[in-house]
């Protein structure tokens, strides 16, 4: 594992209304890995994630992206929402909303070109939805929505990928692609961090983990920190890692 | 007058032309704008904030003693932008939801303007005396100065489209993705309110402030039954807009007694439901029409697929059968066998029918994808 770190999180702490949902939370994660952040619901998972992204704004404590504030480095890291935060009868196209990628990269009132329109439908296609870019989006499956907003991700071209539960609501194929593209994406040397809710997948799908569940329970790589203990700690009853499987 | 001699005449009088290109323009806006309030789910903030301009209207009389439209329409920009950030600070700092916070508003602001209104109308010197037009709205009332300031919120609102226009697209997609794009939502989130607000303010003289967010409101949502494309709802938002004004104008200019903003309204309305009933691929009829085709399709294939259970026991799948097998079965009827024959599924000879080609491989496909669905 290279040492360099990509996203560091310092003495976090955001509320909702009074209530704490994160709690002083330090986090480092190195760059390359492959990172799920579990937790129990209401552990403040999307929560952190969005402090990452500056969509939420802490009580106290800084987020650094590769050293910088996001501000600076928002063209180095990739969002893909929750499926469900967006309103999909919106009027638009599958191949639009993966132009969306390019937005960010593209000044004022530029439109996206031939260029972006080639990156985006390759794009598609790695994903498996060229044939559908044309389709208004309510009119894709669950699958395919979430597919197209990895799509869109990846016409960033960023180096940090985050990610808010890809894998719910989508069927078995989806999910296996979409995992082999994330494996592709950490071979490349980017860094990837999911939100994830199926602790059975966690060993086979990455190589490093963040237990959350307001605080920071632990964090580190799959084989050293994925145990028992830590589970327990997290979910409070006693989890084993054996009765996963 | 008839409607005819209206539109001869449109060109060649100053008032008909005055007017007339006034509630066009007008149209247009709030087309423009109103599609963004509906894609925003913000429907009725366009609604809390005319009813918010009253107030602004009546103070601008009582501190300049002007009626001059301009004026006036200054008090309800800033007694409407008033409103609108207030509706936004409850929604943020309590936990109010956002209907509350606009129905709150709404009739905070229209209940002052209503008292101040009153009293206005009240004091004895005749200066006062047309205020309560703002209401309804009067379009006779447009003078060319009207319509210049219309004209300049147009093309300010076009120019701000134009510059910002992929940033709104995702914006209103997915706001919180556009943040992450490094987007500054927030000025965008003021810059597409405060246009909002100016469309609705060079509109209270017109239409009133009673109507007027059925003015931004119906040509967008007639708009978005036509069209899967933003760039393309917008456009027809601004074009049924413009149809509403124009009509309605008309329409009231020839009868008399009709009151301008209604009439434009009623127009705009019937667009709408035109929309919701007829728009190919949104619309209640044709989903009607695919659903009973549907259902159609299904009885008839269930036919088929029965018939080709029985071929399929002879080597030759013509061969023929007697049509009195099928009358035990639910889903046969005279009609179906006819509309079998003619989709040349199967011929039919006196008491006997016979699959053909075309009508096995069909029901050899029924049965494949049925086959699929199980596994």
């Amino acid at each position: 594992m290279k040492d360099k770190i990509a996203i560091k999180v310092d003495d976090l702490t955001v509320a909702y209304n009074f209530k704490p949902v994160l709690w002083d939370v330090d986090l480092s994660i190195p760059e390359g890995v492959l990172m799920a952040i579990v937790g129990p619901n209401g552990a403040g998972k999307s929560t952190l994630i969005k402090a990452m992204l500056d969509i939420v704004k802490p009580i106290a404590g800084t987020i650094e992206i590769f050293g910088k504030p996001y501000k600076k480095q928002y063209k180095e890291v990739a969002y893909v929402p929750q499926k469900g935060s967006v309103d999909w009868d919106f009027p638009t196209t599958a191949l639009d909303v993966v132009l969306m990628g390019t937005y960010g990269s593209l000044g004022w009132i530029k439109r996206p070109g031939k260029t972006e329109k080639k990156e985006a439908l390759e794009a598609l296609e790695k994903v498996g939805m060229l044939e559908f870019r044309s389709r208004q989006i309510s009119q894709l499956s669950g699958g395919q929505q979430q597919r197209v907003f990895l799509a869109r991700a990846l016409v960033q071209k960023a180096s940090i990928y985050i990610m808010d539960e890809p894998f719910q609501g989508v069927d078995a194929t989806t999910e296996k692609a979409i995992i082999n593209i994330l494996k592709e994406l950490r071979k490349s040397g980017k860094t990837v961090v999911v939100v994830h809710h199926d602790l059975q997948t966690v060993p086979e799908y990455f190589d490093w983990v963040t237990f959350l569940n307001v605080k920071k329970i632990a964090t580190g790589s799959v084989k050293d920190i994925f145990n028992d203990d830590n589970l327990t700690k997290t979910y409070g009853i006693n989890y084993k890692v054996s009765l996963l499987q | 007058m008839s409607v005819q001699e209206y539109f001869s005449l449109v060109f060649s009088d100053y008032t008909l032309r005055t007017i007339t290109l006034g509630t066009a323009i007008l149209g247009i806006v709030c087309g423009m704008l109103g599609s963004f309030a509906v894609l925003r789910k913000q429907s009725l903030l366009g609604d809390a904030i005319s009813h918010a301009a009253l107030p602004g209207i009546v103070i601008a009389f009582l501190i300049t003693g002007a009626k001059t439209s301009n004026t006036l329409l200054i008090g309800a920009l800033i007694s409407g932008l008033i409103g609108t950030f207030w509706i936004s600070g409850i929604i943020k700092k309590t936990h109010l939801k956002s209907d509350t916070a606009l129905g709150l508003i709404l009739s905070l602001f229209f209940g002052f303007g209503m008292l101040l209104l009153t009293f206005v109308q009240k004091m004895p010197d005749a200066q006062q005396a047309g205020l309560d037009k703002y209401l309804f709205g009067q379009a006779a009332t447009l003078v060319e100065s009207d319509v210049w300031l219309m004209a300049v919120v147009m093309g300010i609102s076009l120019l701000v489209l134009i510059i910002f226009w992929k940033e709104f697209k995702v914006l209103h997609f997915d706001p919180d993705y556009s943040k992450s794009l490094g987007i500054n939502t927030k000025l965008l989130d003021v810059l597409i309110t405060t246009l909002i607000v100016m469309a609705i303010v060079i509109g209270l003289q017109t239409v009133g402030v009673v109507l007027m967010s059925a003015m931004l409101l119906a040509p967008a949502a007639a708009a978005r039954q036509w069209t899967n494309n933003l760039g393309i709802m917008v456009f027809l938002a601004s074009l049924f807009g413009a149809l509403s004004g124009i009509f309605g104008t008309a329409i009231s200019a020839t009868s008399n007694n009709l009151p301008t903003g209604p009439v434009i309204v009623l127009i705009a309305a019937a667009i709408v439901v035109i929309s919701f009933v007829f728009s190919p691929g949104r619309g209640i009829l044709f989903r009607e029409i695919r659903h009973w085709k549907n259902r159609n399709d299904l009885q008839l294939h269930k036919t088929l697929y029965f018939m080709f259970e029985i071929a399929k026991t002879h080597n030759d799948i013509s061969h023929p059968h007697k049509i009195k097998i099928l009358n035990n079965f639910q889903g046969y009827t005279r009609n179906s066998l006819k509309n079998l024959e003619d989709r040349a599924y199967i011929t039919v000879d006196g008491p006997m029918w016979s699959l053909t080609q075309k009508g096995y491989d069909k029901a050899m496909n029924l049965y494949n994808q049925q086959d699929n669905t199980h596994d």
